[in-house]
């Protein structure tokens, strides 16, 4: 048992460490806050962060194939006016309106793996382009922000669950239990991480390669379509430009949480403490008095650090032709 | 193999790859229960066989049949799914995965609800290694990429084991194991024999081939040779086997005597991890030694070592008389040491393919031909010329980009490049690999001419005519050690065959082959 905590904690350290410090950011900013602890002020604090870490988790999964999506933002922001348009109604209504919000996400996250795999186009160019396109179409169903979105769903999913636990952290986790942990105790999952850590031995061993990445990148669309449906339950309307600051604030999360940019190796839970900690910075700076324009460079900081982590390997390296690898 | 019962046979399978023939109409033949050994020097066409039989590159032309029916594949799961499992030198391991998962990576176990059963692949993974009878220490949950290389050699093993493939094909699979995991392996090999498997043993090993084949084939130059019962041809039959035809006048005169003079270089004891295991050697001016042996025994590493690449060294080296400190390439260019390295890859490590030609000549001089941080027009065109006119460089002008010229100019741009510095010793890794013998014959001339010139050239080449044909001494390296150093009439094929492979001399009458203490070692 002792070598199986072992082998599990080496794994994950980065993932606990990000954790470790979100649980600090945590209870310094319930400490300092005004009103203090109360599920009310949890309950907020959560609501700010569940967006960018359901992109967090969508991103892992691309990073962990070796493979980036730039495109996260703007399906984001699809999916949101999406939203905006269709959710709302009877409850019928809106069960159709989540799942054809769902189904965009999904379709816009294979256009993607389609054209990395099809079209043999980098990911960081090919969801750069289908980026602006998506965009290009958030502004089409919506030009300028509005609509509307059912509260009492909204109510539901961004309150707290019997004044103990906030609701949006809840529907995070149980969402990633439903998309991500079948996919991850599957063939696929371990496909697609495969595929990340070494693409050659991948196919040598007979995996599906390109079934694996457009997995990996229409995964990535559903978890963008959540963030739109969250952001919409919490500003009860849909907005073309909200996804422009959460792509590489995704990517960040990813970082922080300690998921390799080279793939095969990281922690969709590292990301999601990822996504709270560079919002606690956040919510920490307005609390504390520090000039809100000071965020970047907190966040940068905290940025470089986490980087810095994954880099001490390098210093491991004994054929100086590796590092550039 | 007159049965005609054979259970795998290739009629006239060819592959080429940009014009070099990996494969000529090769006609071969395997049967079930049988472990059968392929021989050949480096290129013969071993790797491309085994290659096209697992389905990683498909053949020009020809036709494989296994059990009678003709078979295609266009990736290795399609011959996985045919029963053709190959092991490969440590290819297919997923570094981020664990043990049990890469070897259920294929086909992993299944719980009721279509997901993968964690426990039962620990279970199924231990069972694997435990019947093969070694690598029972290895935890099955621990990440592959922390595994030492024979760990990971047997994860290799097992992961092809557990697929219970009708031909098993090992590319020197057993040349990473350790001295007492080769026993097992080799003991698993024939209870698969027995069991009706057909085996495929690619080695360089002929004690293990002795060992364990009931069958052998020759292959030389993408052509099979020859097939024959295990046993019934001496070694120095194989050998001759392997060599074939004779060397061709391609190669400049050697000079009666090599010019005595304190070495330039002197290497003694260098080790490195465990592929260097106590190298120790040393260069003159005006001296070509050459460096060869079976792929992947320390040759390249030496160089590496040499230009300061390798981090982590020990030994000591002496480079003009003075204790030698490595800083890298930069450091080796200085006027301290005058090291130049022409790297094995000329496309990634040796040239800018998009850059020019100018650019390219000038990049490793670039701080000596500036003046305050500023490129010197007229010193570079000065400079770029010169070279271009030594090396004899068809390009239409110093504009175009390198890419665009043949494989051959592009090595003499990275031969120019480094003598631009004018280097006191010459790193050659496999300059001549995929060049027109035109060109291989301009180079060998150049280079006996720098060395007329007092350039002390070290040469690793995976090609025996050149080691014979262009070295005054040639020092055969196995296992991380020189095995043996052949000058004068002990330079011949044979006896650099019989060194790679690490077989004694039995013929040292003929020259004055040196054997190391390594290969006294691996006598007693």
């Amino acid at each position: 048992m002792t070598a199986f905590l072992d082998i599990h904690l080496r794994r994950n350290n980065r993932a606990l460490l990000a954790w470790l410090v979100l649980g600090g950011l945590l209870v310094y900013f319930l400490y300092i806050h005004p009103r203090g602890a109360s599920i009310g002020v949890l309950s907020a604090w959560a609501n700010q962060g569940t967006a960018l870490a359901f992109l967090a988790v969508g991103q892992t999964i691309v990073v962990l194939s070796r493979g980036v999506d730039l495109s996260i933002g703007p399906i984001m922001a699809l999916t949101n006016c999406l939203a905006s348009h269709l959710v709302n109604g009877g409850p019928l209504e809106l069960a159709f309106g989540i799942a054809v919000v769902v189904l965009a996400g999904a379709v816009c996250g294979a256009i993607n793996g389609i054209v990395v795999v099809f079209g043999k186009i980098q990911p960081i160019i090919a969801t750069l382009a289908t980026g602006a396109i998506y965009s290009g179409f958030a502004l089409i169903v919506r030009p300028i922000p509005g609509g509307s979105i059912d509260e009492m769903l909204s109510e539901l999913t961004t309150g707290d669950l019997a004044g103990i636990l906030p609701s949006s952290i809840v529907m995070l986790l149980v969402l990633v239990c439903l998309f991500w942990l079948p996919v991850s105790k599957a063939s696929l999952g371990r496909s697609i991480v495969a595929v990340g850590s070494s693409e050659q031995a991948a196919y040598m061993s007979g995996l599906k390669v390109d079934r694996a990445k457009i997995a990996a990148y229409t995964l990535s669309g559903i978890f963008a379509s959540f963030s739109g449906l969250f952001i919409g339950f919490q500003t009860l309307s849909g907005d073309p430009s909200i996804g422009l600051p959460y792509t590489l604030n995704s990517i960040a999360a990813v970082v922080i949480g300690g998921t390799a940019l080279t793939g095969g190796a990281g922690s969709i839970l590292g990301s999601i403490a990822g996504a709270l900690i560079l919002r606690t910075i956040g919510s920490l700076i307005f609390f504390t008095g520090l000039p809100p324009l000071a965020q970047p460079l907190f966040e940068g900081t905290v940025l470089l650090v986490a980087v810095a982590f994954g880099a001490t390997r390098l210093l491991r390296i004994n054929n100086r032709l590796e590092v550039f690898r | 193999m007159t049965e005609g019962n054979s259970f795998l046979a290739l009629t006239d399978v060819t592959k080429t790859y940009g014009g070099v023939n990996a494969l000529k109409s090769v006609c071969f033949e395997a049967k079930r229960g049988s472990i059968h050994a392929i021989l050949g020097e480096n290129g013969a066409g071993k790797s491309t066989l085994m290659k096209v039989l697992a389905g990683v590159t498909q053949p020009d032309s020809g036709a494989i049949r296994l059990q009678g029916d003709n078979v295609t594949f266009t990736n290795p799961a399609d011959a996985a799914a045919k029963g053709i499992v190959c092991i490969f030198q440590e290819l297919s391991i997923i570094p981020d995965l664990s043990v049990a998962e890469n070897i259920c990576l294929t086909q992993p176990p299944k719980t009721a609800f279509g997901l993968i059963d964690r426990k039962a692949q620990d279970r199924l993974a231990t069972a694997v290694l435990k019947r093969m009878g070694c690598g029972e220490d290895i935890d099955t949950r621990s990440r592959c990429a922390d595994l030492p290389l024979s760990k990971r050699q047997i994860v290799e093993i097992a992961k092809a084991i557990v697929r219970k493939p009708d031909v098993l094909i090992l590319d020197e699979a057993t040349s990473a194991l350790t001295a007492s995991d080769v026993g097992p392996v080799m003991e698993l090999l024939r209870r698969m024999r027995d069991g009706g498997a057909c085996i495929l043993f690619i080695s360089h090993r002929m004690h293990e081939i002795e060992a364990l084949a009931d069958t052998c084939s020759v292959f030389r130059n993408g052509e099979h040779v020859s097939t024959f019962a295990s046993g019934a041809k001496t070694h120095d039959e194989i050998v001759q086997l392997m060599i074939g035809k004779p060397i061709s006048q391609v190669y400049p005169d050697k000079p009666a005597e090599v010019p005595v003079a304190p070495p330039y270089l002197d290497i003694h004891d260098l080790r490195w991890g465990d592929q260097l295991k106590g190298v120790s050697l040393s260069l003159r001016p005006g001296e070509i030694v050459g460096l060869g042996g079976l792929d992947g025994q320390g040759q390249q590493e030496v160089l590496l070592a040499i230009a300061g690449v390798l981090r982590g060294t020990s030994g000591t080296m002496r480079v003009n008389g003075r204790p030698a400190v490595h800083r890298g390439p930069k450091g080796g260019k200085g006027s301290d040491m005058r090291i130049a390295l022409i790297p094995e890859d000329r496309k990634t490590q040796g040239l800018f393919l998009s850059l020019s030609v100018r650019d390219n000549l000038t990049v490793s001089m670039l701080d000596r031909l500036s003046r305050y941080a500023v490129v010197d027009r007229l010193g570079e065109k000065a400079l770029v010329d010169r070279m271009i006119d030594l090396l004899k460089i068809k390009a239409d002008n110093a504009d175009v980009a390198v890419g665009t010229l043949s494989g051959g100019n592009q090595q003499k741009v990275v031969l120019a490049k480094w003598l631009a510095t004018d280097p006191k010793l010459l790193l050659l890794m496999d300059p001549t690999r995929g060049i027109d013998v035109g060109t291989k014959q301009e180079i060998y001339r150049l280079l006996r001419r720098l060395a007329g010139d007092g350039l002390a050239i070290l040469f690793h080449s995976t090609d025996y005519d050149e080691l014979i044909g262009l070295c005054d001494r040639a020092l055969i390296m196995y296992d991380g050690r020189v095995a043996s150093t052949l000058s004068g009439p002990s330079l011949n094929e044979h006896n650099i065959l019989s060194s790679a492979l690490n077989l004694s001399h039995d013929n040292s009458g003929r020259g004055t082959a040196a054997p190391s203490a390594a290969l006294a070692e691996g006598l007693a």
